[in-house]
């Protein structure tokens, strides 16, 4: 068993995924708990390939449904967390 | 023998600059591929031949600013049907000698004959009071003529239009390019407008079971449905989706839709997708995102700029229920859609909460009225009501 990732390369990931969907956005002021469209303006098609990149990244189903808990940088670490255990 | 020559990618554009060539003389070219990279004002656009043959000859060179029109390079065609009429085509029609491309080299040069310029006396007032020499810059007008417009655009962006561009730079090219095509289609479209509420209920609760059936990968955006209903319903009303072209609409047999997508950096796009009315959700949805990722890279295709036959716009992501579009000539028509919000709608006479959308069209009252439109939002209407034949 290799060792689980900390918090802080989960989110060095995340942030990375983000920035190659918005490339032009500066992720290292975002505030964690607001949403990402708000501070990238992101648009839905955005967000969804951000959702693809996650699935793709740390290999997680993300039902449509469970869309609001991933849309921003705290809500994300969350699931990510939640779905290693 | 088939001419390449410098395509019309947008509404406003007089001329491009050639980048580089894809090809060599002597090699061979396939139908829509690659074979020039040319810089508009508004990217650095991939332009696809239209024929398949081998490269004759290349006439213009990287570098040339290259009005719309001009022969580019010469391809000897392949794979005509028969062999006689490409034969007697090269005996009886030799090629015309290509006009010579202008050229921004210096910019010191005079673009026209030697002596006076030809200049409006408006561009030759504007100019005089803004103190630029107009001899140092490229006229867009007939022969070669300076316009008002040119010494608009030499005020806030260099003379020497053959330099590569900065992205600051770009963006105010682009909103020029923009503000020329808003205010042609202003001035010589009589637009009126339409709009209706539709009832979602039914494709956003489709959608959702599908999606839910669906791996993240191949999820449908709701705006796909959108776009495939606008394609459906041009069947219908065919005049909608038309080119003005020497004072008359001529019909568009293919239904290419351009969907408006706005630009990071500023500014907006609406390349084409291609066929939307025989293709697929699923395949829309591709070809939807790889528009998009494109767009977004600056990575166009020539025939995604030049043929859309008529634009969506969607501003409900920005969160405004209602667009009115400017029409993007020479096409005929553009649709709008705002957001999807939930609000009292009476259903089987009761008052219940529905997701509905706001739908408008801007159309060009030479070529259709208001019934036809009317018609025509009510069958997008009526398509949306059943989701699953879509």
């Amino acid at each position: 068993m290799s060792t689980p990732p900390s918090e802080g390369e989960t989110r060095s990931q995340v942030l990375r995924l983000l920035g190659e969907i918005a490339p032009e956005a500066d992720t290292t002021s975002l505030r964690p708990d607001v949403s990402f469209r708000d501070q990238l303006d992101l648009d839905s098609m955005d967000f969804l390939n951000f959702v693809v990149a996650l699935h793709k990244e740390f290999h997680i189903e993300i039902p449509e449904a469970d869309y609001p808990k991933y849309m921003t940088l705290n809500g994300c670490l969350i699931q990510l967390s939640a779905a290693r255990s | 023998m088939a001419e390449f020559l410098m395509p019309t990618l947008g509404a406003d554009m007089t001329d491009g600059t050639l980048v580089q060539w894809k090809k060599k003389e002597g090699d061979r070219i396939a139908k829509g591929e690659s074979i020039a990279e040319v810089d508009t004002e508004k990217a650095v656009i991939d332009v696809e031949s239209h024929t398949t043959g081998i490269i004759e000859r290349l006439i213009t060179r990287p570098g040339d600013k290259i009005p719309v029109g001009t022969v580019m390079a010469i391809i000897r065609e392949e794979g005509r049907p028969t062999a006689r009429v490409a034969s007697s085509r090269s005996v009886t029609a030799p090629p015309a000698p290509p006009p010579p491309a202008q050229r921004t080299e210096s910019g010191a040069a005079a673009p026209s004959q030697a002596g006076r310029l030809r200049m409006s006396p408006a561009a030759r007032k504007l100019a005089a009071e803004r103190g630029i020499d107009a001899s140092t810059l490229q006229g867009t007008g007939p022969e070669g003529a300076i316009t008002l417009e040119d010494i608009e655009r030499a005020t806030t962006t260099p003379a020497d239009i053959a330099k590569p561009v900065g992205a600051a730079d770009r963006q105010a090219r682009m909103r020029q390019t923009i503000a020329a095509a808003m205010a042609r289609s202003k001035r010589d479209i009589p637009h009126y407008y339409l709009s209706t509420t539709i009832d979602m209920d039914r494709a956003i609760t489709w959608l959702k079971d599908t999606n839910e059936r669906r791996p993240v990968t191949e999820r449908l955006l709701y705006s796909v449905l959108l776009i495939k209903a606008v394609a459906l319903a041009l069947r219908r009303v065919p005049e909608l989706n038309a080119l003005w072209k020497d004072g008359e609409a001529g019909r568009s047999e293919r239904i290419h839709i351009g969907t408006a997508i706005s630009l990071r950096q500023g500014g907006l796009v609406a390349p084409a997708l291609h066929d939307a009315d025989r293709l697929s959700l699923s395949e829309l949805m591709q070809n939807f995102q790889d528009l998009v990722k494109r767009a977004r890279a600056g990575s166009l295709r020539s025939s995604e700029l030049s043929d859309p036959t008529i634009t969506v716009t969607s501003l409900g992501e920005q969160g405004v229920e209602t667009v009115f579009g400017v029409i993007y000539p020479p096409q005929v028509a553009l649709v709008g859609f705002g957001k999807v919000v939930e609000r009292p709608w009476v259903a089987d006479g009761l008052v219940v909460p529905r997701p509905v959308l706001m739908a408008s069209l801007s159309a060009d009252h030479r070529v259709t009225d208001g019934h036809r439109g009317g018609l025509f939002l009510a069958e997008i209407d009526r398509l949306l009501q059943e989701p699953q034949s879509l």
